[in-house]
């Protein structure tokens, strides 16, 4: 860590507890303040090391989906489903992606106390993750259509269990935007919990394209 | 101690209820507390399975009052072992280190109130709780507990009730009870680094935090990245137990006489690779606190400086990147690429550098210091010790022709028991003597605690050095029963020497037992700092105050080991105490 980092913070706890760093009580967590004008440290902090963990688990799916397709038995078969499984896996992917960025606008709003244009965004911003969701199950259902279960093939298999655990974590993704937008958890400032919603937010996002790009290079061709 | 140091922080749990201070309790000292008993709980259960194997294999016709037919099954056998090996390295070896003493004292030791996130922290500690009485509750499910081993290898635990009783329901209660822990230390992770980031007391930059904290440190940053590989591998497996995928399962498997049909050609080998990504890093998460702690300790001990602080922090670290980069050594023989082995092989060799590094600073450490031989000082040494024996026969296994040989035969629970799991305990015994003043306010008592010592120590070397020489002469591990093979035969009164040992040194555990909760009730009290340490968890109360520091928050002015500074008043330079303050001592003495 570098020593002004250090010094800043020594500084921080020293004499401006709550100014806006991280120590304890940097965005009014406990204080309960809920006015703070910057995020408390410590959550943002938490988030982007859980972002690590998760990001830990689904490398591990797609690892194991690139051994599992080289597999000596050679039973892997490309997933063909029709060229509208692919359509409507790009619009998805067109979808969340707006979504980051109708999110970021969200928070810029917010951020300079436009409370009616981040609610508007925001609101955007869930819909379009709703969106997507519903986008997700219609590629299940297309896949059901051409006879693809979770058995069918390996290749099936990971692509629903890919799907399926993204799904979950950007179904939790709707609830934390919903909960930092209207009913911002106890003790946490709103500017905090805007932050670290956005940021496994975007996280997702990027999971999702990540994943995108494996099913199109590595569970197609 | 400026007034204006004070965090703003009222812990919620002070005028609350008994439930909330001590049940649901969102302190870290409590939840620290909840570890620690969870886990001699769980030592106690683990220790009793292996009793209960060492009398079978030294006495296979041993009749049991409580087995129906009164003689131990091979399957009933592999049940104890699955859950041996379970418990032992989930619930005792993961959660006492990290979780008991990480919990307690990470925060004190970083002049910090408590955790980052209090609440996770209860959760992670319920969750592993849980997760325990998940695990145990496989014992009382119709078929009993499974028999694939901690490492629950698929086929074997992949098909249900074909493969074996405990294989149906108590395999699918050890995936659920698994599953829970995952989650839990994920949680646990989080909150060890936040709070190391995060909370640390002004003046406590990296190079200052305490030996023990880095440990967590670098365990914690393990397990995070390492537990959710094995969630997303146990996710796979119920989906081939219960969703009929062929992850794990090949095709055409016959089973018992009976066709496994319906899957596509599935690859064992996957589960292996996802699995050891996850579990060799795990075999550091146990062992890493171990060496934070007797770095601590053998530096109090010997009023010395750790020998090269900066280099004990740096292979702390490349432990625990070298530590994700070769676990294909545990799958010599699974019929993996030979090349693949090749550069498993050497990866495992060049752990041994930061290993080695560890142990001759250890060594420097004591080399010319004013050595007490406490409780805690013995058990560090002790885990010095073991941690030599059993890593040097680390090296013979870490080259796959010689592995070949030795893989499947006792040289190999010789090695990991005494590198992971004594050299593990030793540092948990050595954590819980050199802490309990702190945790408890009171001592514990010495003459019974060095007893407990050298019968301990004596008793592991007569359990687990004996099982080196019965592997090499061949004698293969996982059989509850060696009668069917004459050559084994010679080796009989070998394993009643061990299971004499076992029994002798299991009940040496009494003596501890005894101890513990004798000075917990009625040991003399303990002062503030009775080793005469230098680091924070000694700069206040036994045991400390809700919030740790009574409002006075540290500033630490130093680093953590400045044992015998030449000049300073004591031998011991505490880390928070201002340089005015040293002047002062010292002009104190000159007057």
């Amino acid at each position: 860590m570098h020593e002004s980092a250090l010094a800043d913070r020594a500084g921080l706890a020293a004499g401006n507890i709550g100014s806006g760093g991280g120590l304890i009580d940097g965005g009014g967590r406990r204080g309960g303040s809920g006015a703070a004008k910057t995020p408390d440290r410590a959550y943002v902090t938490g988030m982007t090391i859980a972002l690590s963990g998760i990001a830990m688990f689904f490398v591990a799916i797609v690892s194991a989906a690139v051994v599992r397709r080289g597999a000596p038995s050679g039973d892997w078969q490309p997933i063909r489903a029709g060229s509208e499984l692919w359509q409507i896996l790009s619009l998805n992917t067109a979808v969340l992606l707006a979504s980051s960025f109708t999110l970021a606008h969200a928070r810029s709003r917010g951020r300079s106390g436009d409370e009616n244009g981040f609610r508007r965004w925001w609101v955007v911003t869930t819909v379009l993750g709703v969106l997507f969701l519903a986008g997700q199950l219609l590629a299940w259902r297309l896949l059901e259509a051409a006879g693809l279960y979770l058995a069918t093939n390996p290749s099936s298999s990971f692509f629903y269990l890919a799907t399926a655990a993204h799904g979950v974590h950007l179904a939790a993704g709707i609830i934390a935007l919903l909960l930092a937008a209207f009913r911002p958890v106890r003790r946490m400032a709103r500017i905090t919990a805007m932050e670290v919603a956005s940021r496994y937010w975007h996280a997702m996002d990027a999971i999702w394209i990540f994943l995108f790009l494996f099913l199109i290079f590595g569970g197609r061709a | 101690m400026s007034a204006a140091s004070q965090p703003v922080h009222t812990p919620a749990a002070a005028s609350s209820g008994f439930f909330r201070r001590y049940v649901f309790s969102t302190d870290h000292k409590i939840i620290g507390l909840q570890y620690y008993f969870l886990a001699l709980l769980a030592v106690t259960t683990g220790i009793v399975l292996s009793l209960m194997m060492r009398i079978h294999l030294a006495w296979p016709q041993a009749h049991w009052p409580f087995v129906s037919g009164g003689i131990l099954r091979p399957e009933q056998y592999l049940a104890l072992m699955t859950m041996h090996g379970t418990i032992m390295v989930f619930f005792v070896l993961t959660t006492a280190p990290l979780g008991a003493f990480g919990n307690y004292f990470l925060p004190i030791q970083i002049g910090a109130p408590d955790m980052a996130f209090p609440r996770l922290n209860m959760l992670s500690f319920w969750f592993t709780f849980a997760a325990f009485v998940c695990m145990l509750a496989a014992f009382v499910v119709p078929g009993g507990a499974p028999i694939s081993g901690w490492t629950a290898y698929p086929p074997l635990s992949g098909l249900g009730n074909v493969t074996g009783p405990g294989e149906g329901m108590g395999q699918t209660m050890w995936i659920v009870s698994i599953g829970i822990f995952c989650i839990a230390s994920l949680f646990a992770s989080i909150n060890f680094i936040t709070t190391t980031i995060e909370m640390r007391a002004p003046g406590m930059n990296l190079m200052r935090m305490p030996l023990t904290v880095w440990a967590w440190f670098v365990t914690a940053v393990m397990s995070l990245l390492s537990f959710g590989v094995l969630l997303a591998a146990l996710i796979m497996l119920v989906l081939d137990r219960s969703g009929g995928t062929s992850f794990f399962i090949p095709a055409s498997l016959v089973v018992n006489g009976e066709l496994q049909a319906g899957r596509s050609g599935g690859w064992p080998l996957l589960w292996e690779h996802l699995f050891w990504f996850f579990g060799h890093p795990e075999v550091y998460i146990a062992i890493l606190p171990g060496m934070g702690v007797t770095s601590h300790i053998l530096s109090n001990f010997s009023r010395k400086p750790v020998f090269g602080y900066r280099a004990m922090a740096a292979t702390l670290c490349a432990i625990g990147f070298l530590g994700f980069l070769l676990w294909g050594h545990h799958m010599f023989v699974s019929g993996m690429n030979p090349y693949s082995s090749l550069a498993f092989s050497a990866l495992t060799l060049s752990i041994g550098v930061p290993s080695a590094v560890k142990t001759f600073n250890w060594l420097g450490t004591l080399w010319g210091g004013q050595i007490r031989f406490d409780t805690p000082m013995l058990f560090s040494i002790g885990f010095v010790s073991f941690f030599v024996t059993g890593g040097l026969s680390g090296i013979f296994l870490a080259q796959p022709a010689l592995d070949n040989m030795l893989h499947a035969t006792y040289y190999v629970v010789a090695h990991f028991h005494l590198v992971m799991g004594v050299a593990a305990i030793f540092g948990i015994f050595s954590a819980t003597y050199y802490w309990f003043p702190k945790m408890f306010g009171r001592m514990m008592d010495e003459k019974l605690g060095k007893l407990h010592f050298w019968l301990t120590f004596i008793g592991a070397y007569c359990i687990f050095m004996p099982m080196h020489f019965m592997g090499i002469y061949g004698g293969i591990r996982r059989y509850s029963d060696w009668s069917g093979a004459t050559y084994l035969a010679a080796l009989r009164p070998m394993h009643e020497f061990m299971t004499v040992a076992a029994l002798a040194t299991a009940a040496a555990q009494l003596i501890f037992f005894y101890n513990f909760f004798r000075s917990l009730a009625s040991g003399a009290k303990a002062a503030d700092n009775p080793w005469r340490g230098t680091t924070l968890e000694w700069a206040t109360a036994s045991p400390p105050p809700i919030d740790n520091f009574a409002g006075a928050y540290p500033r630490v002015y130093r680093g953590p080991y400045e044992y015998s500074v030449p000049g300073a008043a004591e031998d011991f330079t505490p880390q928070h105490l201002p340089p005015e303050a040293m002047l002062v001592n010292e002009g104190a003495r000159n007057a």
